[in-house]
């Protein structure tokens, strides 16, 4: 005989404002099966649990349903008092009352009515609910970190001085990233790469972290704990055991290109070294730009100087094959290309330039060796005009957020200029001032006062070329005035957005990015470093545009959920998946093309050896797409069968 | 001039006239400035475009049945096409003509054309349409 | 657009009076081409601008009335070449595509029974000339190629904005060039090309429009064009006729030829279009006399 016991929650006001508890309490008490009928004011209470379990315990209760807020909030708070009261945490449901139903009804007597609907489709539900059992699976120490920015540098670095295993995996010839490219770093003024380069050296040198550089992630397969991860390596025809980083292919290479590293704006040759700190410090030859092709060898000055004999033209793609227990995903950003903006003169005006190219003048390391120079005619610009919100703040031709990261980096950049020119002017556009982070308004009220910077509160309409100069179209809303400024070089801080290749990586990788393809956190307020897919993290500016300091934390945050994964030697795993019945299977394989996750296979039946379904119980993230493309029925999501299904439509209709 | 808002001052009548006669949304606008920067006709106005949009944000029926930017605006959408939230200014700045030429209120100065017989038609019929009612 | 290279034209006001030359020199460039225009039977003034007046739809009715004539002969299409009869066609049929239009209450309002449809397509020529007419072609008409000539294209606006009848890039437009090219002229990119020239305010605010004529020509010939080719009679007067009004502020701004881009193009083609109406300032058509003197054309008249 069924016993079955209801708890209603008043959750303070939140469910008690539009719903009358205690007449549900008393119509609900009468309902079939059911011996035992409470409400409470906070049934999440430690009160509240302890009362439900000894009542579970004193009534011999077999099934317990929960009316309060949404599972997604306390499902695991009550299925832990399920346990401790000795009951299968599947004979307990939730359900909501509150997110479903007091929160959208003001009326309450309408409130009322649809909470006791409500009620008795989730008892209906329970009626055919079946006792289901956690399984476990084994946890692959290692880790998986995407992307060798400071992020992923950060993220290696804890993992691995935990004692864990790393695979680090760069897409560039060198780790860096952004950072890398960096003269000084807001509020501090810390030389970046003077910071970075040690971080570099010590990743790299770290025992327990397999660095693959010039690599990319091309197969993800698995679940948290066993992740089968594929990686291709693609050919730097420098041998990197070989190659002594001496350059001595460097000069002799007749093939010219633009640095990516200088954004384009100093050349390197065909084969090189992205930047003298670079890690590893291994020479890589660009294919794309080398006169040799897979067919034929037109050059061979850099074999030939090579004393190492570390060139290898020969050298070919190669994929590593590995397991992990975790993802970090730290993918960075780039800047929206100034071509974006036709007002602004597209990509066709040379001083028009963006936000990292001004920080690779600004590098001693940089293409004009730290002076700042007029890409046009390397002179030295009198005028220099900054455009915040290039992009941003703009949801009918950008993208709709603030990049967070520009106001302080333009005051930084003004301030740079101004100590390299200290005759020239710098005028800053801004819409608003955003310098929330710590010492960040102080530096740009520092930036303002004492390097007399005139910031001019307007967004600029349009930039074009006149002579040798560029007219800027700005207003200054504050005075009210239209402005023009004749600039010698105009520096655009362009919009952050997510690396070009972070969409492809988050098909592979089976999780969600939002609107402007950053990748999705699992909650935005709780679970900020953690994807929609469980054992995948999140770091840096994958996530969302942030600084140097923000991405930091939440690199080693992402590094501490990681190694919370890789403290256990199983994990459990909900039995709220698909099953098969094998005798109602009828082969089709419909399934099989339905899951998205890979986890239905046509296999021989244990019985009668013909092929059937089979689940695998790690893949399997018990959507029910399966269950209910199923033609005959064979197919039951366990936790959600159709008998329960229907049994709650009975009973809400 | 001080501004006096709260209950004893009704918030929005004269701003909801202009959303309806333009049928933009006065309160998407987070006053970049933009419009103003790129205006062909802002030298010539005593309020900016982006002050014409905030006066309404702030009701001020005052400062925009007395405004004369609007008489300035050639309609000629540079504004509209380059705001970042898709409002349509020029809609705005005709919105508020229309109440002022409503009220009464019309062009004062000597029209150019009276001694200038060489305009093309289109000068004078556009000129007409929009500046008379 | 249609098939077998026929197309109906709506001339519009200015077409028929003071920008005769533009009609002429459109039509013989059109039929040069093999295009056959179909000018409407009858029309009426398209209202000269869009109403924005969200709420009063009578001053759509000018536009409708055209927008129903072309139907009730049959077209599906009208081509314009004033860009201001362009701009104003084509926002007020794109009142009737849009959800929530006016089309029954102003079909109601005219007692029409069945109404104008609202399928009508409007266009200007030069998309005309991008979709329908190669390059080469062009070029293969031209008998005096304009070697060394620097043209600079004005757009202005009304053929740019607002963005939902934009014939091209609003803040890049370049759709003249290949046809200016085709003709052997070195086309002058110059970056105020989209700038208002202040429209119908020269009619009440000739003041701040001659500002804009002095910006824009001065823009242009900064970037070195000989002259600028314009689609908009308004544009032309606000260009041609203010600049005696420009050189008494700025003496030192040159004059400025000022021709439809149709005029361009039929005088590299050696086609005879000249109406002998022409509203130029003395100055100005001596500069484009000096430009190109035409042997078929000795003593150009300038009338002022």
């Amino acid at each position: 005989m069924t016993r079955l016991g209801v708890f209603i929650c008043h959750c303070g006001k939140n469910i008690a404002r539009t719903v009358d508890t205690e007449a549900l309490r008393e119509k609900a008490a009468t309902l079939p099966h059911v011996v035992l009928a409470k409400d409470y004011l906070y049934l999440c209470s430690k009160p509240g649990q302890t009362m439900i379990a000894d009542d579970i315990r004193e009534h011999h209760l077999d099934r317990v349903l929960v009316a309060a807020c949404s599972p997604r909030l306390h499902g695991k708070t009550f299925a832990q008092t399920a346990q401790r009261a000795g009951l299968n945490p599947y004979l307990l449901d939730m359900a909501n009352i509150r997110e479903q139903c007091s929160w959208v009804h003001i009326d309450g007597a309408e409130g009322t009515e649809k909470a006791f609907s409500i009620i008795k489709g989730g008892l209906g539900r329970l009626l055919y609910a079946e006792p289901l059992e956690p399984f476990q699976s084994p946890v692959t120490k290692r880790v998986l970190v995407i992307g060798g920015g400071i992020a992923g540098i950060q993220a290696a670095l804890d993992i691995a001085n935990s004692g864990y295993e790393v695979y680090l995996v760069e897409k560039l010839p060198s780790l860096g990233g952004h950072m890398a490219q960096l003269g000084e770093t807001f509020p501090t003024l810390d030389c970046s790469s003077c910071i970075l380069t040690p971080k570099m050296v010590e990743v790299s040198q770290n025992e327990h972290v397999h660095l693959l550089s010039y690599s990319e992630v091309t197969g993800i397969e698995g679940n948290i704990g066993q992740f089968q991860v594929t990686v291709r390596l693609r050919p730097r025809y420098v041998d990197e055991t070989l190659c002594t980083g001496c350059g001595d292919c460097v000069p002799t290479c007749p093939v010219v290109v633009p640095n990516e590293f200088d954004q384009g704006l100093g050349a390197r040759k065909a084969v090189y070294l992205p930047f003298p700190q670079a890690v590893p410090a291994v020479y890589t030859i660009d294919w794309d730009a080398c006169l040799n092709t897979d067919k034929l060898i037109i050059c061979e000055n850099c074999y030939k100087n090579c004393e190492a004999g570390a060139i290898n033209f020969l050298m070919e793609p190669q994929e590593k094959m590995f397991e992990v227990g975790a993802v970090v995903l730290a993918t960075g950003y780039e800047l929206m290309p100034v071509a974006h903006i036709g007002e602004y003169g597209g990509d066709g005006y040379e001083d028009v330039i963006d936000g990292l190219q001004f920080e690779r003048m600004l590098s001693a390391s940089g293409p004009t060796g730290g002076v700042v120079r007029r890409p046009s005619d390397g002179r030295i610009p009198q005028n220099v005009v900054f455009v915040q919100c290039s992009g941003s703040r703009d949801p009918e031709h950008g993208i709709p957020y603030c990049s967070k990261v520009c106001c302080m980096y333009t005051a930084k950049h003004a301030l740079l200029y101004k100590h390299a020119v200290p005759d020239g002017q710098a005028y800053v556009f801004y819409i608003d001032i955003r310098a929330a982070g710590k010492g960040h308004e102080e530096f740009v009220q520092k930036v303002m006062s004492e390097e007399r910077i005139l910031y001019l509160r307007g967004k600029v309409s349009k930039i074009f070329k006149s002579g040798a100069k560029l007219v800027v179209w700005g207003a200054d809303t504050l005075s009210g005035r239209q402005v023009e400024i004749e600039a010698d070089l105009v520096v655009l801080a362009m919009a952050v957005i997510p690396s070009s290749g972070s969409q492809k990586l988050a098909r592979t990788l089976h999780i969600a990015s939002d609107l402007s393809g950053f990748f999705s956190e699992a909650h935005p307020k709780l679970r900020p470093l953690e994807s929609n897919t469980d054992g995948i993290f999140l770091a840096g500016a994958a996530q969302f545009a942030k600084d140097i300091t923000d991405t930091v934390s939440q690199a080693t945050g992402a590094a501490g959920k990681a190694l919370s994964l890789l403290a256990n030697d199983f994990i459990k795993l909900e039995p709220t998946i698909s099953g098969v019945e094998e005798g109602l299977c009828r082969g089709c394989g419909l399934c099989v093309s339905i899951c998205p996750f890979g986890a239905v296979k046509m296999l021989p039946s244990t019985r009668t050896g013909a092929m059937v379904a089979g689940i695998n119980p790690i893949l399997c993230k018990g959507c029910g797409l399966c269950a209910a493309g199923c033609l005959s029925g064979a197919i039951t999501l366990k936790g959600s069968s159709f008998k329960q299904i229907f049994a709650q439509l009975e009973e809400m209709v | 001039m001080k501004i006096i808002l709260g209950n004893s001052h009704p918030q929005s009548l004269f701003a909801q006239r202009i959303e309806a006669l333009s049928r933009q949304k006065l309160f998407a606008c987070y006053q970049c400035g933009k419009c103003s920067s790129g205006c062909p006709m802002a030298e010539s106005m005593d309020l900016l475009p982006n002050r014409v949009i905030r006066e309404a944000q702030l009701n001020n029926e005052p400062a925009l049945m007395s405004c004369r930017a609007v008489w300035f605006c050639s309609s000629c959408f540079a504004c509209a096409v380059r705001c970042p939230k898709g409002i349509d200014i020029a809609r705005i700045m005709e919105a508020v003509r229309t109440l002022q030429m409503m009220d009464g209120k019309s062009i004062t100065e000597k029209p150019s054309c009276e001694d200038n017989g060489t305009l093309p038609q289109i000068a004078l019929i556009s000129h007409f349409r929009k500046f008379n009612m | 657009m249609s098939e077998g290279f026929r197309v109906a034209y709506f001339p519009g006001c200015t077409l028929k009076t003071d920008a005769r030359d533009f009609e002429s020199s459109a039509l013989a460039v059109a039929r040069a081409l093999g295009i056959e225009v179909a000018e409407l039977s009858r029309w009426n003034c398209c209202g000269t601008v869009y109403s924005l007046d969200a709420v009063n739809l009578m001053p759509r009715l000018a536009s409708v009335h055209n927008l129903i004539r072309a139907e009730e002969e049959g077209f599906s299409e009208i081509m314009t070449l004033c860009s201001m009869c362009y701009n104003t066609l084509k926002q007020t049929n794109n009142l009737f595509t849009s959800k929530n239009n006016g089309l029954a209450a102003i079909n109601d309002f005219l007692c029409l029974k069945p109404g104008y449809s609202g399928r009508v397509k409007i266009y200007h020529f030069l998309e005309f000339l991008r979709e329908k007419i190669r390059p080469e072609q062009v070029k293969n008409l031209v008998v005096s190629p304009l070697d060394g000539v620097a043209v600079a294209p004005y757009y202005g606006c009304l053929l740019l904005r607002p963005k939902e009848i934009a014939i091209d890039d609003p803040e890049k437009p370049e759709i003249l060039t290949p046809i200016l090219s085709a003709l052997g002229a070195k086309v002058i990119d110059f970056p105020l090309n989209n700038e208002c020239c202040g429209a119908y305010q020269t009619a009440m605010h000739q003041e701040a429009v001659v500002r804009r004529t002095y910006r824009i020509i001065n823009s242009a010939q900064s970037e070195g064009a000989d002259m600028i080719a314009v689609s908009c009679p308004l544009c032309h007067y606000n260009l041609s006729a203010l600049q005696g009004l420009v050189r008494s502020t700025h003496p030192g701004l040159k004059a400025m030829p000022i021709l439809y881009f149709t005029e361009v193009m039929a005088r590299a083609m050696g086609l005879d279009y000249r109406t002998g109406v022409r509203v130029i300032p003395q100055d100005v058509a001596a500069a484009e006399a000096r430009l190109r003197p035409s042997p078929n054309d000795p003593g150009r008249e300038a009338v002022k």
